[in-house]
């Protein structure tokens, strides 16, 4: 899938950097927090994003190499990039904001031999193991996930702050390193495009479903009565 | 031979409707290919359900002694069945393990992996998987280049199906890696608020974020009641997580699939998670102040405007209408 135009950074993310923050501020011993992305070099914008909310540094990692690199092939990239890091933590957002696809710290983490749970709306950290709570097919879950791990934030587990003025002019001079595959050890055979194992082929257009009434409500008592008229007519009421 | 191995999910006795429906999808799958559907099922009182997935065209079912509910053991306990056997393919139905599972065996074997899956095809004796994307406005077509590909459906993306037939149950120990180990339930299946029933209900008035607060609720509750008869309220995982409304409410990805004769979103962005619990219900209506709001997609009549303000005066005007 073409990530070209994802330059921002995802809003599902600022879930795991806020997340991050109220470890450290929680009073749990943090040396430091490292935002870590993988993009087109117009991807600094969400590093700085990402400093302005708090992060101390960052780590870009962008080569031609690893572009149109499916799920399997980028969370590989981004493990050999995270181990240069050494984590206690790994916090990722629920999901990438175009490709409804949750997974990524599950591959992750099987690459940094890590345990890893996804979805987690609570986060304690109890020692050396962290309690979370999420929400899975049958109701609540509660784990306990050993340090170090990867853990995947849902957007219920915080609200995230508004960087202030000063954090955003400031976020250009935190630490920013610049790494290509060549200085994280990425096997570039297992990267990019043709490399991937999973190959996407055109797109089609899914079967067209009839288009739905829509009114825009300006005078509401009309627009009552055009609704009770459509639900009377499909004998609903 | 080319043979598919699925993960079938089993809770409390009873294994997984979305599993069901990818056992039998894979043994439609495994006949074009002329192979075999074989499932694997985890945990304590595996072995009780076992015997039954082969009324759904499973041959052999395997039962795995390890600890059931996290992606960890399951990781370890396919990739031992899946290295000491003959398989192409690995499927999964919807669901957040299959989801996190399918990813790390992905990751353990330099597998090849498509997720949120809605229909798979045999081209050319290989798997062709389809999968919409961008909000479901486009769909596309992934192969494999590994020696095993793996597909993670969407939730009730696959029919279930009985073809009859008997499964040979064997029995699998699952030496556990590292990090499955580090990983472990506290407690499991949690139910968070009122025991609510909305899957038998013909009306569901179901509200979302929009609501803007757990009060907001009772706007639904007014409606639902409005409509008197079998109606009831439903809700969103955001809200449910916020603690507005009960867990047993929620619809979608994590919660229940219902369709009922109505279906009236408030405040509800129409996420594919949520959708996916949804989509099938008989008339789609929804209320919403965003005119970009991706469930005006699929609903059948949608209403860009301010709850508040609607909410109440439909209310009215139900009761009106009722007598
Ligand atoms: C693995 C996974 C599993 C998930 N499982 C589920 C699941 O089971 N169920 C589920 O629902 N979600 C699930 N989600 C979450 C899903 O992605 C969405 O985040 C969620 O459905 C959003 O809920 P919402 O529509 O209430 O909130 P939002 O997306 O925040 O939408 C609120 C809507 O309200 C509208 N609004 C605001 N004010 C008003 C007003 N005054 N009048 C009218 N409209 C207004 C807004 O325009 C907006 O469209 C899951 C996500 C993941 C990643």
């Amino acid at each position: 899938m073409d990530r070209s135009g994802e330059k921002n950074l995802n809003p599902y993310d600022t879930h795991a950097i806020e997340a991050a923050m109220q470890i450290k501020e929680g009073g749990v011993a943090v040396d430091e927090i490292v935002a870590v992305t993988m993009g087109p070099e117009s991807a600094v914008r969400a590093l700085h994003k990402a400093v302005s909310l708090g992060a101390d540094r960052s780590v870009h990692l962008t080569d031609p190499a690893v572009a149109g690199s499916d799920v399997a092939a980028t969370g590989y990239a981004l493990a050999q990039t995270l181990k240069r890091e050494n984590p206690d933590l790994v916090l990722l957002g629920q999901q990438s904001d175009d490709g409804e696809c949750y997974t990524i710290g599950a591959v992750v983490a099987e690459h940094l031999g890590a345990p890893s749970l996804t979805q987690v709306i609570k986060l304690d950290v109890e020692g050396e193991t962290l309690v979370c709570e999420r929400q899975a097919e049958y109701g609540y879950d509660t784990v306990e996930v050993g340090l170090p791990a990867v853990i995947s934030v849902g957007d219920a587990i915080n609200e995230p702050r508004y960087p202030s003025l000063k954090a955003i002019m400031g976020a250009k001079k935190k630490p920013l390193d610049t790494v290509a595959t060549g200085d994280v050890d990425i096997d570039t055979s297992k990267v990019g495009a043709d490399n991937s194992a999973a190959q996407w082929t055109a797109a089609k257009a899914p079967p067209q479903k009839a288009a739905g009434t829509i009114i825009e409500d300006e005078d509401t008592a009309e627009t009552v009565e055009k609704i009770v008229a459509w639900l009377d007519e499909r004998k609903l009421i | 031979m080319a043979n598919i191995l699925v993960y079938a999910l089993h809770y409390e006795g009873a294994v997984n409707k979305n599993s069901l429906g990818a056992v039998s999808e894979a043994a439609k799958l495994a006949g074009e290919l002329g192979g075999e559907a074989h499932a694997i099922l985890i945990g304590d009182g595996a072995a009780d359900v076992a015997g039954s997935l082969g009324a759904y065209g499973a041959k052999k079912v395997f039962v795995a002694d390890a600890p059931a509910g996290l992606a960890g053991p399951a990781i370890d306990a396919m990739a031992g069945v899946l290295n000491g056997g003959d398989y192409k393919y690995v499927l999964f139905g919807g669901g957040l393990l299959g989801f996190e599972i399918g990813a790390g065996l992905a990751a353990r074997l330099g597998a090849g992996v498509a997720m949120e899956v809605t229909a798979v095809t045999v081209q050319g004796g290989e798997l062709v998987a389809e999968r919409p994307i961008l909000g479901d406005s486009s769909i596309s077509e992934i192969k494999f280049r590994s020696d095993i590909g793996i597909i993670i459906g969407r939730l009730n993306a696959f029919e279930i199906k009985q073809s009859g037939g008997d499964a040979a149950v064997e029995n699998v120990s699952v030496e556990l890696s590292a990090q499955a180990g580090k990983a472990t339930l506290r407690t499991r299946g949690e139910q968070r608020g009122a025991d609510v029933d909305i899957e038998g209900a013909d009306v569901l008035v179901a509200g979302g974020r929009g609501l803007g607060k757990a009060e907001g609720f009772d706007l639904c509750d007014q409606l639902a009641a409005a409509f008197g008869g079998n109606s009831a309220v439903a809700a969103t995982r955001a809200v449910v997580d916020a603690g507005w409304y009960p867990y047993a409410a929620q619809i979608g990805q994590t919660g229940k699939t219902v369709a009922p004769k109505l279906y009236l979103a408030a405040g509800i962005s129409g996420a594919i998670q949520h959708k996916v619990g949804m989509q099938s219900s008989e008339n789609i209506v929804a209320i919403n102040k965003d005119a970009n709001a991706p469930i005006f997609e699929f609903s059948d009549l949608g209403i860009v405007g301010d709850l508040n303000k609607i909410l109440p005066k439909l209310t009215e005007a139900i009761k009106a209408k009722k007598g």
